[in-house]
């Protein structure tokens, strides 16, 4: 599996005064199992990027290359391309519609057109691999808790089966349990399951110690695209588009500022404290 | 007397079954006790259910205690004649701006509740102005709120709560959906009504680093306060704080770490420039 | 599809239908409207056809914009169409197996369709032109007297207001659980009448959890803000008729003059 995009721009209501150019010329490809992080500040175009990728939305202008094939192509199958590149929207729990955990589950995989014993058999892989307990499963999903709800959602997207799985804010509204719960799974899915993972994060500290490559949109333009650690050691141009770099690679680039020996490239607590032990010779 | 003080409050509601019959009680909020001055920057942390939010709708009377009593500047929330008093000295904002704006402009939506007190047009004017300047958004009295960052329409809807003039301002979770640059805007913004303006703030937040500037810290726990003390005391205890379902901030957490590994540094450090210092002495 | 509903939807330029006092711009609409009934002949239809073509060039509203919101109502507009055409009786036009065309039908169709067109182009010409909360206040404001019959104007003013400012919030939240749907393979175009139905279900049980979560978050930041209805409510800009508005009432009046000398002379 690859995904090559290619120039992609896309204008909303064009020649009104409500024209707005979401996405400028972007370009990067996705090889198979990557963990990317997909940054920007709202409205930088982050989201319309990744409605982009399973053919949601059709680019303007430019390209988009599944396996080498061109997704606006006449006669591409849209509906396989869906069960191929999964997208968990922010806020998934607010899709949930199913009178109980399970059969909303059953959705994805029942839109696939499968054999009921395959529709439950993925149903049941899903929740068991976000972690829901088997009496959960016929509870009405909205009697679960906002952590529980957000992994059944999740969960609804996983029981397609999908190449890649793009998580657009998924830790959202949760508290920082829950966050480092749904990172945790993320992490699980990629490593596990070997699917390729896209988290879309305006968090710098959420990515930092999950993801191996980070894409950096500012106002509908890929401006990044780099391994993790040398996106984070441009601070001072994430910081003028808004975002920050890790508390902890902020702290080492101010010790370094300062006078201090340490290498300013390190984006976990871990790293850091050895670094600085270090200098101090502990 | 304090300008809030909460004494014994519990708030239960009744769960129902599928079929609407009584489940039983669910205890939100579980003999809290809390004392706040006026011009007092609070924060309560809590992890997702803890209560959090329920205790804040009891300061400004949208929820009434089931047992106990809460004074907002002398006045029962409970009592019914003042209940106008009451919201016009505790004004709120919430987490999703979206659901908060009533205007269709900005000027609109602030001039929304000097309105619904019944205040002279003229005076209405002035007071938008002026709560517009306050949170630095005067260059969008204008505007459409569906144009405005996140971190502006959360800025305009406090500018909505400043036109009641009110002594205190309830935060629940004003950042949760805003990116970096519009929680900062947020934080600066009551930072700066605190302490110019020195209305009473309650912060209510998950984000650790938020918390690092306020007066005292209450951490909720169902329904119970768990933990209450100032950013460096309750910081100082991770332990504790990671069985609450929370963290210490990134820089607190370093400096643990550091002082573990045998470095001589102070405990409850809260931000980047302290820790420079410790370390660089 | 979803987006091309324009009716409640505010265009924000400036011109002088922006600027007039909306009750100025709710008394025109009215008599437009009534002047559309009122017209049974080509002539009729010409005099309405130079008011709308004047005021739409007087909005500096983009046509294209205009007429986006006749999409939303072309199955209702073909099936009048139809219903006309064939089942008016009258002189014969065409006949063809058991269906007969008359030329009566055929004018009739054609009156209903321009009807239809030219109303919706018209109400929604004076919502891409006011504010929604203009236009409640204007409502307020002159259906002010119904109060006397206990009617809660008020009430009815703040929840048509609430109402045109939350659409576009809905819509928009209607086409992300679409498009949160569709990436779940959920197919909304293939099928009968009967399987489409239930496809939508998916997407109204989210709609509906999310709408009353909205009302209810709205409901308690209004509460919060000390709303407690009309009573002792003030205003920050009380609406206050100026020189154009009388102009305006004259162009109105003129144009009824018309309207009435058209109806009887021809």
């Amino acid at each position: 599996m690859s995904i090559i995009v290619n120039h992609v721009d896309h204008i909303y209501n064009p020649g009104t005064v409500f024209e707005k150019k979401a996405l400028n010329d972007v370009t990067f490809s996705v090889e198979n199992g990557e963990y990317i992080g997909l940054v920007g500040r709202t409205g930088s175009g982050k989201s319309t990027l990744v409605t982009h990728l399973n053919g949601l939305m059709k680019p303007t202008g430019g390209g988009i290359y599944y396996d080498g094939v061109d997704i606006s192509s006449d006669g591409y199958d849209i509906k396989a391309l869906r069960g191929k590149v999964g997208l968990v929207f922010q806020y998934p729990e607010h899709q949930l519609f199913e009178e109980d955990v399970f059969a909303d589950v059953c959705f994805g995989p029942k839109n696939l057109g499968l054999k009921e014993t395959e529709i439950e058999l993925r149903a049941y892989e899903a929740l068991k691999a976000v972690g829901i307990k088997d009496e959960q499963f016929y509870v009405s999903p909205f009697d679960l808790s906002g952590g529980e709800k957000r992994r059944v959602a999740i969960a609804g997207v996983l029981a397609m089966k999908p190449e890649v799985l793009v998580l657009d804010e998924p830790c959202a509204g949760l508290d920082p349990a829950g966050r480092e719960e749904i990172l945790a799974l993320a992490d699980h899915l990629h490593s596990s399951l070997n699917i390729t993972v896209i988290i879309v994060s305006h968090s710098m500290d959420d990515l930092a110690e999950h993801v191996e490559r980070i894409l950096v949109m500012n106002d509908g333009m890929l401006v990044m695209d780099a391994p993790t650690r040398v996106v984070f050691g441009h601070r001072a141009e994430l910081e003028a588009m808004g975002l920050a770099v890790p508390e902890v690679t902020a702290i080492l680039s101010d010790l370094k500022k300062a006078g201090l020996p340490v290498r300013d490239d390190l984006i976990t607590i871990e790293e850091a404290r050895s670094e600085i032990l270090r200098v101090f010779g502990k | 007397m304090n300008f809030l003080e909460a004494k014994k409050v519990i708030f239960e509601y009744v769960r129902r079954g599928k079929d609407g019959e009584v489940d039983g009680f669910k205890r939100a909020i579980d003999e809290v006790d809390l004392d706040i001055s006026q011009g007092d920057f609070i924060a309560i942390l809590g992890p997702n259910g803890s209560g959090k939010s329920t205790l804040a709708k009891h300061f400004n009377s949208l929820l009434h205690p089931t047992e106990g009593t809460i004074y907002v500047d002398g006045c029962d929330t409970t009592d019914a004649d003042k209940i106008w008093d009451i919201r016009k000295s505790v004004g709120m904002v919430f987490q999703n701006p979206e659901n908060q704006m009533i205007g269709t402009i900005v000027e609109e939506d602030v001039a929304f509740a000097p309105e619904n007190i019944g205040i002279d047009p003229e005076e209405i004017k002035q007071r938008v102005r002026e709560s517009l300047v306050m949170v630095e958004m005067q260059d969008h009295r204008k505007s459409s709120p569906s144009k405005l960052s996140g971190g502006q329409k959360q800025r305009v809807a406090i500018a909505g709560v400043l036109a009641m003039h009110p002594k205190c301002i309830v935060l629940d979770e004003p950042t949760a959906m805003l990116d970096p640059e519009g929680r900062r805007e947020v934080i600066r913004a009551v930072r700066a009504l605190n302490d110019v303006e020195n209305i009473t703030i309650i912060l209510i937040t998950h984000n650790m680093e938020e918390a690092v500037y306020a007066d005292r810290i209450y951490v909720m726990k169902d329904g119970r306060i768990a933990m209450s003390g100032t950013p460096r005391e309750i910081f100082s205890r991770v332990e504790e704080l990671e069985e609450c379902r929370l963290t210490v901030p990134q820089v607190t957490k370093l400096a643990y770490e550091l002082r573990k590994g045998g470095l001589d540094i102070p405990s409850g450090i809260l931000t980047r420039e302290e820790l420079c210092r410790a370390i660089c002495r | 599809m979803i987006r091309d509903i324009t009716l409640g939807q505010y265009y924000p330029t400036d011109s002088v239908l922006h600027r007039l006092d909306p009750r100025v711009k709710l008394c025109g609409t009215l008599i437009y409207v009534i002047s559309l009934f009122l017209f049974q002949t080509f002539t009729g239809y010409i005099v309405a056809t130079v008011f709308l073509v004047s005021m739409i060039a007087l909005s500096h509203v983009p046509v294209k914009f205009i007429f986006r919101g006749l999409k939303a109502i072309l199955f209702i507009l073909v099936f009048t169409a139809v219903l006309n055409t064939f089942l008016t009786p009258g002189r014969e036009l065409v006949s063809f197996w058991k269906i007969t065309i008359t030329i009566e039908g055929v004018r009739l169709a054609a009156f209903m369709i321009l009807r239809l067109v030219y109303l919706i182009i018209g109400s929604s010409l004076m919502t891409l032109t006011t504010t929604p909360s203009n236009l409640t206040d204007g409502l307020e404001k002159s259906l002010g007297w119904l109060k006397v019959f206990r009617v809660p104007v008020h009430e009815i003013a703040m929840m048509m207001s609430i109402a045109l400012t939350f659409i576009p919030v809905l819509l928009e939240e209607t086409d992300r659980i679409i498009k949160a749907q569709q990436a779940r393979g959920a197919d909304f175009e293939s099928g009968n009448i009967i399987r489409r139905v239930k496809s939508l279900v998916p997407i109204l049980v989210p709609l509906f959890i999310s709408a009353f979560r909205r009302a209810n978050d709205l409901a308690i930041a209004m509460e919060s803000r000390c709303y407690h209805g009309g009573d002792g409510r003030t205003k920050m800009r009380p609406l206050a008729y100026g020189f154009r508005d009388i102009m305006a009432y004259v162009v109105l009046v003129l144009y009824l003059a018309v309207v009435i000398v058209v109806g009887i002379m021809f």
